[in-house]
C-alpha cells in the first residue's frame, strides 16, 4: 500500500514523540514495530538531568562539563552546550504537558544526585536529576504519548521499518512491514526521522527490550550512511545477576553503595571524590576488576549493591520498582540483603550521525543528507561522546527531538517530496521473501545465541585485540550462517517469527559495526577499554570513527571525523579524574 | 525441570476454531514463564505467537491469562505456577493469532477518556507548583502501563465490550485527582455516561490482575464519589 505524508518519524519512544509534537501543522506518521507505550524509553529509571538548582546551586555550564569530561571528551562540545542549557526549558516544558515530577516540600521539582554530575566542576556530587519514582522514563513516556493523543498524532502501530528511500540525493520515504497482516507499505515523504532506539540485544547480558534490536542504525548502515563511534558502547554497572534487569543508578543517587565479597565498600579506593557516584565506564571497569582480582562474592563473577543503610521509607518511596525486580527475579530483600549486581548492556553512545539539528551527515566534512533525521539513542550528535552520563539519554531525547521536528518543520515548508525511486519496494519485499521460502535449515534463534554470547566474552567492558579478531571472524560466519535461516511460520498474520529473523538481519549489522570500530580503536577512551592499549591517546585518537558498510558480508571501510572543541580553557581535553 | 505448557492456540489463516496445544521444556524455578514460551518459539514450534518486549514488567506487552487469571508473562516465575501451566489470550479482546489479541478497542476507550493534562491558564516561566501531598494523591495511576490485565479480567467488559473499563478509568482518576489539571468537569461528565464508571459491579478482578499493585477498584469507587457530589476534592 502507498501513502503520502509530509513527516514520517519511525520509532515511537521519547525521541519520536518529541518530534511528532513539534509539527502540529503538518501531516505526520509516526511508525512503531510495538504500540508507543511499549517503547524502551518506558524503562528509564533514575531520572532527566537539567541545572534547575532547586536544592542547591547549580548552573548549565557546570551540567556541560560534566558531559564533556564524562565523555572522556570524545563530546561535540558545542552539543553538550546546547543539551545543558536546553535541557531546563525542556524539563518545564514536561512539566508543564503533565509530567508528574517528585516534588520537594515547597512544590517544586524534586532532584536527586546522579553519576558523574558534580558542582563547580568536579568538586563533589549535586542533586541535578529530575525524577518521578524510579519509573521516570515511564512518565515520561505515558506523558509525550498523552500530548500526542491530544494533538491527534497519526500512528501506525505494529509496523516494522524495513527500508529507507534514496533518489537524486535526498531521502524520500520508508518501507516497512505491517505486523498484523503481513503486508508491504510505502510511506513516501520529505522528511524521514529515524527514532528507533538502540541495540542492547546483542550481548547476552543486558538491561534492553526485546525490541532493541538496532534497526535503524542497520537500515541506514545498508544505504551506505555511516555509523559513528559504534565501540563506544556502555555497560551500566548495576544489572541484575545473570538475568540483565537493571537496578537504577538513583540507588546509588540516594546512597547505594558497592560492596565486594570481602565485605569491603571498594570503590572509594579508586575514585576517592565520587565513590559509587563515578561514571559507568568507570564504576563498570572497577567491579571487573574486583571480580577478576578474586574479589566477587563467593568467588563468583558478581558484586553487591548495598542499599541496606538507605532505611525502608527512602527504598520504599524512591525507588520502589527496583526493588521489586530484585524481589521477583533474584528472591533478594533489599531492605535486609545486598542485591547481586554485574555490568550489563545498556546504551549505545554512537549511531547515525548528525549534526545540532537531528539531521543526518554522511562523512567528515559533515556534509547533510538532506530529509533524512536522526534523535535519540539511533543517533550520534555526539553529546556524549566516549560515555554518557547517566540521566543524560533522557535529556538527549527531549532536547534534541524536539531541535529535530522544528527543523523538519522548516525543511518540509519549503521542501516538496521527491519522487521514489524505482523498483522502491523490491530490496524489501526480497528480504522478506527471501526469509520466508528460504530452506537453507538455519536457526535465527542459534545466531542470536552464540552472538550474544561472542559478543559478552570479546567486546564487553574489557577488550583486546585477540578477542576482537575472534568476534570479527564469529560475526562474519554468522552473517553468512544468517542468508540460510529458515522459518517455521510461512503465515502473512502477525508472524513474529518473521519479525524475530528480519531483526537478527539487523543486530549482526550494529555487531559487526561494532567489532569493527573497536578493532580499529587502539587506545583506550570510556567505556572502550582497551587491555593491550590501556591509555587514552590524544594526539592519534581524539577523533570520532565513521564505519560504512563494505560490499560483503561483515566487511567495512573506516574514516574518521574531528572532534569539536570550544576554545575555553575549561573544557581542554584533560586527563580524567573523579 | 520439566515444565508443560498447554497453549490455546488460533491461526486465523489455518484453523477453523482454537485448540490445546501442549509443549514440556526444560526450565528452572526461577525463569521467567516468558522464558519458557521463548524456549518453545525457539526450539520446539516457531509459530507460537505473543507479544513480549522489555521482560521485566514495565512496558505492558505480554499480558496474558496464566492458569485462569491475568498476568505479565515476563512477571511470572515458573516456581509460582509449577509443572503444569495453561496459558490463553486474555478474554475480551478479539485474538489476532495465538495469544495476540487486538488493543485497538482497548486503546481507543483510553484515548475517550482524555488521557492528557487540560489547563487553560497561562503557563509559568519554571514549573507549576504541587505539594508532595498533592503528588500522592494521584500516584497509584501513573503506575499504569496499559497491558489491558484488568480490563480482559473484568466480567463486565466480557458482558459488555463497550464498556469503557478499567484502565480507562484508573487513567482518567490520575487526572481527575491532578491538582494542576482542570478538565475534571469533561471527564466526569464523560465517566458518567451509559458506558462510564456505572458498569464497574465492584468484582475486584482487576485489583488481582493490576501487575503493578494499583488498587483499581479503589481508583473507580473515588471516580463514582467524584461524579456523585461533583467534586474531586470529596474522599
Amino acid at each position: 500500500m502507498y501513502q503520502k505524508f509530509d513527516v514520517v518519524i519511525v520509532g515511537a519512544g521519547g525521541a519520536g514523540l518529541m518530534a511528532a509534537m513539534q509539527l502540529p501543522n503538518a501531516s505526520v506518521a509516526v511508525l512503531s514495530k510495538v504500540y508507543p507505550t511499549r517503547s524502551h524509553t518506558g524503562a528509564a529509571q533514575g531520572g532527566v538531568a537539567a541545572a534547575l538548582g532547586n536544592l542547591e546551586e547549580d548552573h548549565w555550564k557546570w551540567h556541560m562539563y560534566d558531559t564533556i569530561k564524562g565523555g572522556d571528551y570524545l563530546v561535540d562540545q558545542p552539543a553538550a552546550e546546547i543539551l545543558a542549557r536546553d535541557a531546563i526549558d525542556a524539563i518545564y516544558e514536561l512539566e508543564h504537558r503533565g509530567l508528574p515530577f517528585n516534588r520537594t516540600p515547597d512544590g517544586r521539582i524534586d532532584q536527586r544526585r546522579f553519576g558523574g554530575h558534580t558542582r563547580n566542576y568536579g568538586e563533589a556530587p549535586v542533586r541535578r536529576s529530575c525524577y518521578a519514582a524510579d519509573r521516570t522514563g515511564h512518565m515520561l513516556l505515558q506523558t509525550m504519548y498523552q500530548n500526542a493523543i491530544k494533538n491527534q498524532v497519526r500512528f501506525f502501530n505494529e509496523f516494522l521499518a524495513l527500508d529507507l528511500l534514496v533518489n537524486e540525493g535526498r531521502v524520500c520515504g520508508v518501507v516497512a512491514l505491517e505486523i498484523r497482516t503481513g503486508e508491504i507499505h510505502t510511506f513516501h515523504a520529505k522528511a524521514v526521522l529515524f527514532a528507533t532506539g538502540g541495540y542492547g540485544r546483542a550481548w547476552r547480558v543486558t538491561s534492553n527490550a526485546f525490541a532493541c534490536m538496532g534497526d535503524g542504525m542497520a537500515i541506514a548502515y545498508r544505504r551506505g550512511i555511516p555509523l559513528q563511534d559504534m565501540e563506544m558502547y556502555q555497560f551500566h554497572p548495576t544489572g541484575l545477576y545473570k538475568v540483565g534487569v537493571l537496578l537504577s543508578e538513583g540507588a546509588r543517587g540516594e546512597g547505594a553503595r558497592l560492596l565486594n565479597g570481602k565485605g569491603e565498600y571498594f570503590m572509594e579506593r579508586y575514585m576517592p571524590t565520587l565513590k559509587d557516584l563515578a561514571p559507568r565506564d568507570i564504576v563498570s571497569r572497577c567491579i571487573i576488576k574486583e571480580i577478576k582480582e578474586g574479589r566477587g562474592v563467593n568467588g563468583e563473577d558478581y558484586v553487591y549493591l548495598d542499599l541496606r543503610h538507605l532505611g525502608e521509607k527512602v527504598i520504599t518511596e524512591k525507588l520502589p520498582d527496583i526493588t521489586e525486580f530484585a524481589r521477583n527475579y533474584l528472591g533478594v530483600e533489599p531492605i535486609r540483603e545486598p542485591v547481586p549486581i554485574q555490568p550489563t548492556a545498556h546504551y549505545a553512545m554512537g549511531g547515525i550521525p548528525t549534526d545540532n539539528d537531528g539531521r543526518v551527515v554522511i562523512d567528515a566534512q559533515w556534509t547533510p543528507l538532506p530529509g533524512f533525521y536522526a534523535a535519540g539513542e539511533v543517533a550520534c550528535v555526539s553529546v556524549h561522546g566516549a560515555n554518557r552520563l547517566g540521566t543524560n539519554s533522557l535529556v538527549d531525547l527531549i532536547v534534541f527531538g524536539r531541535r529535530a521536528g522544528k527543523h523538519m518543520a522548516r525543511f518540509i515548508a519549503e521542501s516538496d517530496h521527491v519522487p521514489l525511486p524505482p523498483h522502491h519496494e523490491d530490496f524489501a519485499r526480497e528480504m522478506v521473501d527471501h526469509l520466508l521460502t528460504s530452506k537453507g535449515g538455519e536457526s535465527a534463534a542459534r545466531i542470536r545465541n552464540e552472538l550474544q554470547g561472542e559478543m559478552l566474552e570479546h567486546v564487553f567492558v574489557e577488550r583486546q585485540e585477540k578477542g576482537l579478531q575472534h568476534a570479527m571472524e564469529t560475526v562474519a560466519g554468522l552473517q553468512e550462517a544468517y542468508q540460510k535461516v529458515q522459518l517455521q511460520d510461512k503465515g502473512k498474520t502477525f508472524n513474529t517469527e518473521l519479525v524475530e529473523a528480519i531483526e537478527l538481519g539487523f543486530l549482526l549489522e550494529c555487531a559487526a559495526a561494532t567489532v569493527h570500530g573497536a578493532l580499529a580503536r587502539k587506545e583506550s577512551r570510556g567505556a572502550h577499554y582497551r587491555l593491550d592499549y590501556p591509555e587514552r591517546d590524544d594526539v592519534n585518537w581524539l577523533k570520532h570513527t565513521l564505519i560504512y558498510k563494505g560490499e560483503g558480508a561483515c566487511n567495512a571501510r573506516l574514516a574518521y571525523k574531528d572532534v569539536i572543541l570550544i576554545d575555553d580553557p575549561v573544557f581542554k581535553p584533560k586527563e580524567r579524574k573523579y | 525441570m520439566k515444565v508443560t505448557l498447554r497453549i490455546k492456540r488460533f491461526d486465523p489463516d489455518k484453523d477453523a476454531k482454537p485448540y490445546w496445544a501442549e509443549y514440556t521444556v526444560a526450565a528452572s524455578p526461577v525463569d521467567r514463564l516468558l522464558d519458557a514460551l521463548n524456549t518453545i518459539k525457539w526450539t520446539i514450534d516457531g509459530t507460537l505467537t505473543f507479544r513480549r518486549s522489555c521482560a521485566h514488567g514495565v512496558c505492558g506487552s505480554d499480558a496474558m491469562r496464566i492458569n485462569g487469571r491475568n498476568r505479565l508473562a515476563c512477571k511470572v516465575l515458573i516456581r509460582d505456577v509449577g509443572e503444569k501451566v495453561t496459558v490463553e489470550p486474555m478474554l475480551g479482546f478479539p485474538v489476532i493469532k495465538d495469544l495476540v489479541v487486538d488493543m485497538d478497542p482497548f486503546f481507543h476507550k483510553y484515548e475517550s477518556i482524555k488521557p492528557y493534562l487540560i489547563t487553560h491558564d497561562n503557563e509559568p516561566g519554571t514549573e507549576r507548583l504541587q505539594s508532595p501531598e498533592e503528588r500522592a494523591r494521584y500516584d497509584e495511576g501513573t503506575k499504569c502501563i496499559l497491558c489491558g490485565a484488568c480490563t480482559g479480567s473484568c466480567p463486565s467488559i466480557w458482558g459488555n465490550p463497550d464498556w469503557v473499563g478499567p484502565a480507562a478509568i484508573v487513567n482518567a482518576h490520575r487526572f481527575i485527582f491532578d491538582s494542576r489539571d482542570q478538565g475534571t468537569a469533561e471527564r466526569l461528565a464523560i465517566l458518567g455516561q451509559r458506558n462510564g464508571v456505572w458498569r464497574c459491579r465492584t468484582i475486584f478482578n482487576c485489583s488481582d490482575a493490576c501487575p503493578r499493585g494499583i488498587p483499581v477498584t479503589d481508583l473507580i469507587e473515588q471516580v463514582k464519589r467524584a461524579i456523585i457530589y461533583g467534586d474531586r476534592n470529596i474522599d
